[in-house]
């Protein structure tokens, strides 16, 4: 049983999301897709307790052997972002039911579509991250963004469908390109597995179709993820779609797409290839300090708070490719532990704001005043996620700003570690924006609200927890993440 | 008990008293009951410490490994532990004023400022008895955070200006350029740890090390030095026991405690000493100290002029450690117990003149001396101590001081530390004369007829009207006991440090001895 654990990561999503659709009511159906995703998060723990024991994991899918039949590889890179991935997959998915529910969000009859929406979504983000072969991350990859479109569109707000449309164009210019990519990857060397690639690649790397699929892979990956100027699609999207929606995305569709990156940078064409023959780091090291700058001086001025986030992932972006562009090991452990605390302190914030706007229906930032007071343990969460996000220690986000700044000091780049921290104080004034209506503010008098319910406040402060604990021990987001690097760089201890 | 042992409990008695304080929210006066035990406790448990750190242990408990190699520890040396028994000491003391003060205003959201309260003194005993730089760090940022919401307790948009000034110019400092500075001599040192004699001397020279120290100076914006003073005087919107024990102690002290801790443990004086990397920080520090005096002397309100001062007197520790010597080092020390002693003793007769007669400007001070004849008593001892006048405490560390910069020969700062103590009579002195000997106005027209001009007048004229009668003539009228016996202690106290100043120097003298 155990050897099939790689299979089971994605099949049991995937088989449960047909299942849910059958299943009524909502509440039975959120049932098997709560089972689906605890079992998810199970399956990665172990993947992680036994790669981390034993080394890498080769799984052939039906038996046929690679590099033919399509293998699933399990190295510390993917195994810690499965983890990840089901671990905010499950958080959220205790949150959705509740604010699905809520004043006939989603009729009853369609309540089931959503779960298995969304357990479709996390299929195609963890045959993503697990598979060996290129061809099946594209793959996996349109399975996961055509579910997201999907989920996006759900938002009760009209402009969520435009939001959508708008995900849907940029998103399939990007798998487009990926594809492109993958195609020219396949007509020089023959072959689709990854190490198989990364094998053949060096005798063909000095040919134009390989530039030029180097080329298509990069502008696809980066639109999927996000690179600034390639970011436009996000902040609507994350701002119009429903909090649960919101919330998982966030988390992990991006952070996804920056694992891709690693993947075909480091592992299939190599950190030299990459990085010295292409130069790419003096692409990446411009726009990611762009990115962090200009979104987060956006996100100060946004009134829609939600929407202030979105900008402010747009600038964590940058945070995780420059710490790429370091290529160092220190700079790629930034950005490994950054994808995973980024995910923890943003779940938290939007779980935070799905509590408010579930209790008051908007997250514009005028209507916040006052629920300091009336929503304390909402607001509790939302300020240590907010602190963990300006990376105040004793959260996890101090311990990927530790790290960026020590990967950018060893190279000597002491601009890019001023900036750093210079932008990581524009954090501190949007978040702090919201603090301050939320707590000086007085509440409007006729508004009588309380504090969110239970079932939302539990996933929470479960995650808002998590950035506290990583914040202390950091076995795991720097020392797991420090393996993952270096495997990645294939340095040895 | 083993010394490891008590070491937690320093740091986890605030620490649990902070939950069972919020867990009796609906019972004051068991809530009450709480901060004065858990203050006790901790003074005795860091009292115990002392014996066995004069004794020449140290110490170190680790509590997790943040990075390899890097671990949260906690560890006591004479400083540290010099700190932690300031702020112990003095807990207890400002517990029994923040009961008399906040119940004498009736002031609102209690529990979350006794919540804070402890979370507070927790970081700063655990900023005293942290064992690197990044333990340091951590605590220095827990400080900030936890008393953010005591500095806006008010919930007026005054205070949430301060805060916003407050939290801007502190997390400002400390990540744009504490974080930069650790990281950077991690880097160089290969080590966090604070080690006797410094761990950067021969791994860099030149202008850098001035850089570096630089980055540390005003990344400390707890030390207040110009232009990160701003915080301080902002602060003072907190209720009053806020401002004694956090802006006149706990915060101040952690930011200069830092900069001693940094220049004897991470540069040590020696290596500053060789090469001169510190002469720009004696200018700056003299400057500071010099026009933060001059300032002070413009103030009308008590608190905000008190605020100046300990702008003022903060530099005073600064100046030590960028004298580099000995005797800087000591005399800086030691100015760290003189000045919180003296300086809680001022605010606490702050708080105690605006509970008992709701006044807040120096100008409305005439002849209520008279009225409360202990407060502006102990008053006059603590400002007397500040000055550094004899038989008081605060003669020692500005001697040492004097001795430190002759040492050096820099004849300018001693003129400096001269013209500054003359100042210092110049701002304090008169606010004690108008209370004891100028008249008293006639039928008191300040509450009487004019609104209060400050803008904490709501409370004060709702108590004003309920309250006690307007005080007439000489009849003596003091705040309730509970804010005026921490006074006279504290006053006591700087009495008492003048006659026992030896065991401090005995214990300070251990950190630059050990300098090898």
């Amino acid at each position: 049983m155990t050897e099939h654990l790689p299979a089971l990561q994605v099949v049991i999503p995937l088989m449960a999301a047909p299942l849910c659709a059958l299943l009524r009511p909502g509440r039975i159906a959120w049932m098997l897709a709560m089972t689906a995703c605890t079992l998810c998060l199970l399956i990665a723990a172990l993947l992680l307790e036994r790669v981390l024991a034993e080394g890498v994991i080769s799984y052939a899918m039906g038996n046929w052997p690679a590099p033919w039949g399509i293998e699933y590889r399990i190295d510390t890179v993917n195994a810690y972002m499965l983890l990840l991935v089901t671990m905010i997959g499950a958080v959220v998915m205790a949150f959705a039911r509740p604010t699905l529910e809520q004043r006939a969000h989603l009729s009853k009859r369609k309540q089931p579509w959503f779960y298995t929406t969304y357990l479709l979504c996390l299929t195609g983000l963890l045959g993503m991250i697990i598979t060996g072969d290129a061809f099946n991350v594209f793959v996996f990859l349109e399975i996961s963004s055509l579910s997201s479109y999907v989920l996006i569109s759900i938002g009760r707000d009209r402009r969520a469908l435009t939001a959508a449309y708008q995900y849907l164009i940029m998103g399939t210019i990007g798998a487009t390109f990926i594809l492109i990519g993958i195609g020219f990857l396949y007509v020089m060397t023959g072959t689709l597995n990854m190490l198989d690639l990364a094998a053949r690649l060096p005798a063909v790397a000095d040919t134009r179709t390989v530039r030029a699929a180097f080329a298509f892979l990069t502008i696809g990956i980066s639109l999927k993820l996000a690179l600034f100027p390639l970011h436009l699609w996000l902040p609507n999207a994350y701002a119009y779609a429903p909090s649960a929606v919101t919330a998982f995305l966030a988390a992990t569709a991006t952070k996804v797409a920056i694992y891709v990156m690693l993947r075909f940078f480091f592992t299939i064409f190599g950190a030299q290839f990459s990085f010295e023959t292409m130069g790419l780091d003096a692409i990446l090291l411009p726009l990611a300090l762009a990115g962090i700058f200009s979104a987060s001086v956006v996100a100060i001025f946004q009134t829609n708070v939600k929407r202030m986030l979105a900008y402010s992932s747009v600038a964590q972006i940058g945070y995780m490719i420059l710490g790429i562009s370091l290529v160092s090991v220190t700079g790629l452990t930034a950005t490994i532990s950054h994808l995973f605390n980024h995910a923890l302190m943003k779940g938290t914030l939007f779980m935070a704001l799905g509590c408010v706007s579930y209790q008051i229906g908007a997250v514009r930032l005028d209507r916040l005043a006052g629920i300091g007071r009336t929503m304390p343990w909402t607001m509790g969460a939302f300020v240590i996620g907010g602190l963990s996000l300006i990376g105040v220690p004793l959260t996890a986000g101090f311990v990927s700003k530790w790290l960026l700044i020590l990967g950018a000091l060893e190279r000597g780049w002491w601009p890019v570690a001023l900036l750093v921290l210079l932008t990581s104080l524009l954090a501190v004034i949007y978040i702090w924006r919201v603090v301050e209506v939320a707590y000086f503010r007085p509440a409007p008098e006729d508004r009588k609200i309380g504090e969110a319910p239970l079932v939302l406040l539990i996933p929470t402060w479960t995650l808002a927890l998590a950035n506290l604990y990583f914040g202390l021990d950091t076995s795991l987001n720097a020392g797991v993440a420090r393996l993952a690097a270096q495997s990645l760089l294939g340095v040895t201890q | 008990m083993n010394p490891e042992a008590l070491l937690l409990l320093a740091l986890f008695i605030p620490l649990l008293s902070a939950l069972f304080i919020a867990a009796n929210d609906a019972h004051p006066n068991r809530r009450e009951l709480a901060t004065l035990l858990a203050s006790l406790l901790l003074l005795g448990v860091v009292l115990s410490l002392l014996p066995v750190v004069a004794s020449g242990a140290r110490p170190t408990v680790d509590l997790f490994e943040f990075a390899s190699g890097l671990p949260l520890r906690l560890s006591v040396e004479p400083l540290g532990m010099l700190f932690a028994a300031v702020a112990a000491l003095l807990w207890p003391l400002n517990s029994l004023y923040s009961i008399g003060y906040m119940r004498g205003n009736q002031e609102q959201h209690q529990t979350r400022f006794y919540v804070c309260f402890a979370i507070a003194i927790a970081s700063a005993i655990g900023i005293a008895f942290s064992g690197n730089l990044l333990t340091l760090f951590i605590f220095y940022e827990t400080l900030t955070l936890s008393t953010y919401p005591l500095v806006t307790h008010k919930g007026n948009a005054d205070a949430m200006r301060a805060g916003r000034l407050y939290l801007g110019i502190l997390i400002g400092t400390s990540i744009g350029l504490l974080l930069l500075a650790i990281i950077w001599t991690g880097l160089i040192a290969g080590t966090l740890e604070f080690t006797p004699g410094g761990i950067l001397a021969g791994k860099m020279e030149g202008p850098t090390v001035a850089i570096l120290l630089a980055l540390y100076m005003f990344g400390i914006g707890k030390a207040a030095l110009m232009p990160f003073h701003r915080w301080l005087p902002a602060a003072m919107v907190a209720p009053t026991p806020v401002s004694a024990l956090l802006h006149a102690v706990a915060v101040v002290k952690a930011g200069v405690f830092t900069v001693m801790k940094v220049v004897v443990y991470v540069f040590g004086i020696d290596f500053l000493a060789v090469t001169g990397a510190s002469q720009w920080l004696i200018w700056v520090a003299a400057l500071t100290l010099l026009l933060a005096s001059i300032v002070a002397l413009t103030k009308d309100n008590l608190k905000a002029r008190l605020a100046y001062s300990t702008v003022s007197q903060l530099s005073y520790v600064v100046l030590g450690a960028a004298l580099a010597t000995s005797m800087g080092v000591i005399g800086g020390s030691m100015q760290i117990v003189m000045h919180a002693m003296g300086k809680i003793t001022l605010f606490f007769c702050a708080g105690a003149i605006y509970t008992a007669a709701h006044k807040t400007e120096i100008s409305q001070l005439d002849g209520l001396g008279r009225v409360m004849p202990f407060t502006f008593g102990a008053f006059l001892i603590g400002a007397l101590s500040i000055i550094g006048l004899p038989p008081l405490g605060g003669s020692w560390s500005k001697w040492y001081l004097l001795m430190g910069a002759a040492d050096t020969g820099q004849l300018v700062m001693i003129a400096v530390l001269i013209i500054s103590s003359l100042l210092n009579v110049a701002y304090l002195l008169p606010i004690v004369g108008r209370g004891f000997f100028a008249p008293t106005p006639a039928h008191d027209p300040d509450t009487a007829h004019h609104p209060d001009p400050h803008p904490a007048s709501t409370a004060d004229n709702q108590h004003a009207t309920a309250g006690s009668p307007p005080p007439d003539g000489n009849r003596i009228h003091e705040a309730p006991l509970a804010c005026v016996v921490p006074l006279c202690l504290t006053a006591f106290g700087c009495v008492l440090l003048f006659f026992y100043a030896d065991p401090l120097y005995e214990l300070l003298a251990t950190i630059v001895r050990t300098t090898p």
